[in-house]
């Protein structure tokens, strides 16, 4: 009864709300809708609304993919800190973690979804109904670890609004465990991902040892960039007193993993400019152009300059604390990140192709619209859950509250 | 007659037999595999020519090595033709017939052994089926080509073709 | 406490969720223009089933293909036969690039000529460069072939005995069969396209939009696994022609070879042509540090 309450004030709270609020709703639900016109044609004709093609089998879609689970991933790497340093909104910041993770993972698999060319196929994928060729396919371990990663963090954020709603006392060692759990099942979910691309001796510039702790470092400086920005905003809008030093540690963390992302591309850049073999010809399309094109060059290069100038504004204490260059430094960096794990890692691995013939990708409107749709959705359920955790941990919303009913 | 004599008469007989049975230019195959293929008859290379008798048959032949003027002038030999002419592989007596260095006479439909004198590699790995073309079961009966089918004797350089057209731009019709 | 009526309420709730979400899914299907049937979309993986249920499908397509094209369509679904492991080999002193292959491979195998579909594709390579891909063309467009100075290398699946994309297919959709050729299960394939990542030859092809064979070009005579028509949102390639391969025929691109260029056969089979090529001649293969371990053969 009490959680059919709790589930009946949770829908109350995010009908109502400010006039930015509506305004900002009825903007995504927009584009939820603009998108979904969008998304009807690709399921109407088939993926050549899209721009990919034989040669560029992935494009926007999966890149957006790889972005997702990487903010799903760092969104909890964050509570490792918190118990470390004994911070002491400590419940807080994990529940808001919590919520940017499901968020996130939802919209990845919001974009494995439309990037497939049978979606209501999907249920060969469910064991024993269908065939899931575990444990040979990385996918089959990716659709794995993402269900069992969602399905943890919901548990754990529901469990802990619900204890807080009613105002009963979570049981902690239960809870404790289940936080410790998702700490190493963040680093699975990001890893498989990576080994999804790593594993193929096919894409010469996907197959380097270096993926995984690349993407866990670039992980770990995006993904706590927009809790930064949260909990700035949280601090001063409601009663959530994270300490200016927690938001300052955080950012220090952010500067160590920049330094272990930046290392590591470095490591990677080196070794394909002296080895100097034909695979070369990959980082030089995405930095230099080849043959005439040279479409990722300006992304390419924004992002690392980006994510080079972010790294000194978070290493240097003066700009670390300055709230500006502070906040322009996780703007920065999760920009870079975007661009390094979206269009910069998908589009050169496949240009030119297996076959040294060279095509172009730039996403279409249909992939855009798309994309707009379930970034939307993302944000949608992400400013829903964040309003109800606000409310009742803030706001002091309550079983108590609710008129008793005769 | 004795019974030695008929002995030797059965095994003279029972020689015979296999020696025609088995097709000339297999050597250590077995006759099974060989009943598998099929040829295709030699194609003609002058229209309404053959049989080359019914006009070399009553006419003197001429061994003078030279460019012929009153007939056949549509061939051009570009075949070695500083050290071959015509009755190098044309029997001068039997013009429906070619002949071997050593003379040996041989049908239009064996013209490979005459190829081969010269082309030996090429004869050994055709007769393997590795060089030139063929169709029907890989498991069993296949047609297979002479020389002659792909290469003009007179000017056997293989002629280039126009190609089928290339792949279309698979951004055709895209946005 | 529940009584009986709020359970039988829940159940049949729970009933008319269950048909309204199965509704749903056909209407949005039939709104998207796919002709699947309700068998057909609950059809198990073809490896997976006895033979009455595959004999069962098999009606069901023949009858399908044959009302769709108004040809009598013959569906296949012959076992490799014993003691055949198939092998390709390709004389690239031979090729002149003439791309008789590519378009009977195209008619053969139902391959869709709008949005095309090519499963061969014949790399113009420069002699003084070698086997170099990136400086290859697949698009060369000359007047006459071969071009001087130029060789020819037509690529399409390598049939590999080691195969990268079978293990990553998320659903097993993608197998080696018995006699070596790896076939893709159409209806069970999922169109994720991580095989087409992982194949290091651009072996694999996916059809983005409804596949557009005209019916007067369309080959009624078909296998399950290889040239029966396909749908869109599936991967395809070349099958060795499963369907004339596992009859004793030559595949299409070994018959249409104007210069004898292809060549075919049983690996198992010590006397075939392509055990003699790999006994004399010299053999490459592509992309050989990667141990997929093709069993198409280059020589010369």
């Amino acid at each position: 009864m009490k959680f059919i309450n709790f589930i009946k004030e949770s829908f109350k709270v995010i009908m109502k709300g400010n006039k930015y609020y509506y305004v900002w709703i009825s903007s995504l639900l927009l584009l939820i809708i603009w998108g979904g016109l969008g998304y009807f044609e690709q399921l109407k004709n088939g993926l050549a609304v899209t721009n990919m093609n034989d040669s560029i089998s992935w494009g926007f879609y999966i890149g957006n993919f790889t972005f997702l689970v990487g903010v799903a991933a760092a969104a909890i790497l964050l509570v490792i800190p918190a118990y470390i340093y004994h911070w002491k909104p400590i419940k807080e910041i994990t529940i808001f973690g919590e919520l940017l993770a499901v968020s996130a993972v939802i919209m990845a698999l919001g974009f494995v979804i439309v990037d497939m060319g049978g979606p209501f196929r999907l249920w060969h994928m469910i064991p024993f109904v269908g065939l899931l060729n575990f444990p040979d396919s990385l996918l089959a371990w990716d659709s794995i670890v993402l269900s069992l990663y969602f399905i943890l963090n919901l548990v754990i954020v529901t469990y802990l609004l619900y204890m807080h709603f009613a105002k009963k006392e979570y049981n902690k060692k239960i809870f404790n465990k289940l936080i410790l759990l998702s700490i190493p099942m963040a680093i699975s979910i990001h890893t498989v991902t990576a080994f999804l691309f790593n594993g193929l001796a096919a894409r010469p510039y996907w197959n380097s040892a270096l993926l995984a702790p690349k993407f866990i470092a670039s992980a770990f400086c995006s993904g706590p960039a927009v809790l930064l920005i949260l909990f700035q905003i949280l601090k001063k809008t409601t009663k959530f007193d994270i300490k200016q030093e927690a938001i300052e540690k955080i950012a220090e963390l952010m500067a160590y993993s920049m330094f272990l992302y930046l290392f590591l591309f470095f490591s990677e850049i080196f070794k394909e400019v002296y080895s100097n073999t034909h695979h070369v010809v990959h980082l030089k399309y995405l930095f230099l152009g080849v043959k005439g094109h040279n479409d990722l060059v300006l992304y390419a290069w924004m992002s690392i300059i980006f994510s080079i100038i972010a790294f000194l504004l978070f290493l240097i204490p003066k700009t670390r604390k300055n709230i500006i260059t502070l906040n322009l430094g996780a703007v920065l960096i999760y920009i870079g990140v975007y661009i390094e794990k979206g269009i910069a890692l998908i589009t050169p691995g496949y240009s030119p192709d297996t076959l040294g013939q060279l095509y172009i990708y730039r996403p279409s409107m249909i992939e855009i619209r798309t994309a707009a749709m379930i970034f939307s959705l993302g944000f949608l359920l992400f400013t829903f859950m964040s309003k109800i955790a606000v409310e009742i941990i803030f706001k002091d919303l309550n079983i108590n509250k609710i008129p008793k009913q005769s | 007659m004795t019974t030695n004599r008929k002995h030797g008469l059965s095994i003279l007989i029972i020689f015979f037999v296999i020696i025609v049975t088995t097709p000339s230019w297999i050597s250590g195959q077995e006759s099974a595999k060989e009943s598998q293929l099929i040829q295709v008859p030699p194609p003609p290379f002058s229209e309404d020519i053959f049989p080359c008798t019914e006009c070399h048959g009553d006419m003197e032949p001429n061994p003078e090595r030279r460019i012929l003027e009153e007939m056949h002038d549509d061939i051009i030999l570009k075949h070695d033709e500083k050290n071959r002419w015509c009755l190098d592989c044309h029997d001068k007596k039997n013009r429906d017939k070619l002949h071997l260095a050593n003379g040996k006479l041989i049908d239009f439909t064996e013209s490979y052994k005459l190829c081969g004198q010269c082309h030996g590699p090429k004869l050994r790995e055709w007769k393997n089926g590795v060089h030139g073309k063929r169709t029907g079961y890989w498991n069993g009966k296949k047609k297979y080509l002479l020389c002659a089918h792909c290469h003009n004797p007179h000017s056997p350089k293989y002629k280039k073709m126009k190609p089928e057209p290339a792949p279309a731009d698979p951004m055709k019709g895209r946005k | 406490m529940e009584g009986k009526k709020t359970i039988e309420k829940k159940e049949s709730r729970r009933t008319f969720l269950k048909k309204s979400a199965l509704a749903s899914t056909f209407a949005t299907l039939a709104a998207c223009g796919s002709d699947t049937s309700w068998e057909e979309f609950f059809q198990k993986n073809f490896r997976t089933l006895d033979d009455d249920d595959k004999k069962k499908i098999i009606e069901r397509l023949e009858n399908k293909y044959t009302e769709k094209y108004g040809k009598k369509f013959s569906v296949s679904s012959k076992d490799p036969i014993d003691e055949t492991l198939f092998g390709y080999g390709l004389d690239i002193s031979r090729c002149i690039g003439c791309r008789k292959c590519v378009y009977a491979c195209a008619e053969e195998n139902n391959q869709s000529r709008d949005p095309q579909i090519h499963w061969i594709t014949v790399l113009e390579m420069a002699k003084d460069k070698g086997v170099d891909l990136f400086h290859s063309h697949a698009d060369y467009d000359r007047e006459l072939v071969p071009e001087d100075d130029h060789f020819y290398f037509p690529v399409a699946c390598q049939q590999c005995e080691n195969p990268p994309c079978t293990k990553v297919c998320p659903v097993g959709a993608t197998w080696k069969e018995k006699d070596g050729i790896v076939v893709v299960d159409y209806n069970w394939c999922i169109g994720c396209r991580f095989c087409m990542a992982a194949c290091p030859y651009g072996a694999r092809h996916f059809n983005w939009a409804e596949p557009d064979v005209p019916k007067d070009e369309i080959n009624p005579v078909t296998h399950y696994y290889g040239n029966r028509p396909r749908m869109k949102g599936v991967v395809e390639k070349c099958t060795f022609c499963i369907q004339r391969v596992r009859e004793g025929l030559y595949p299409s691109c070994v018959e249409i070879c104007p210069v004898g260029a292809r060549k075919f056969g049983n690996l198992l089979d010590p006397d075939s042509e392509i055990r003699y090529i790999l006994k004399h001649k010299r053999v490459l293969v592509l992309k050989e540090e990667l141990n997929t371990q093709p069993k198409f053969y280059y020589f010369y």
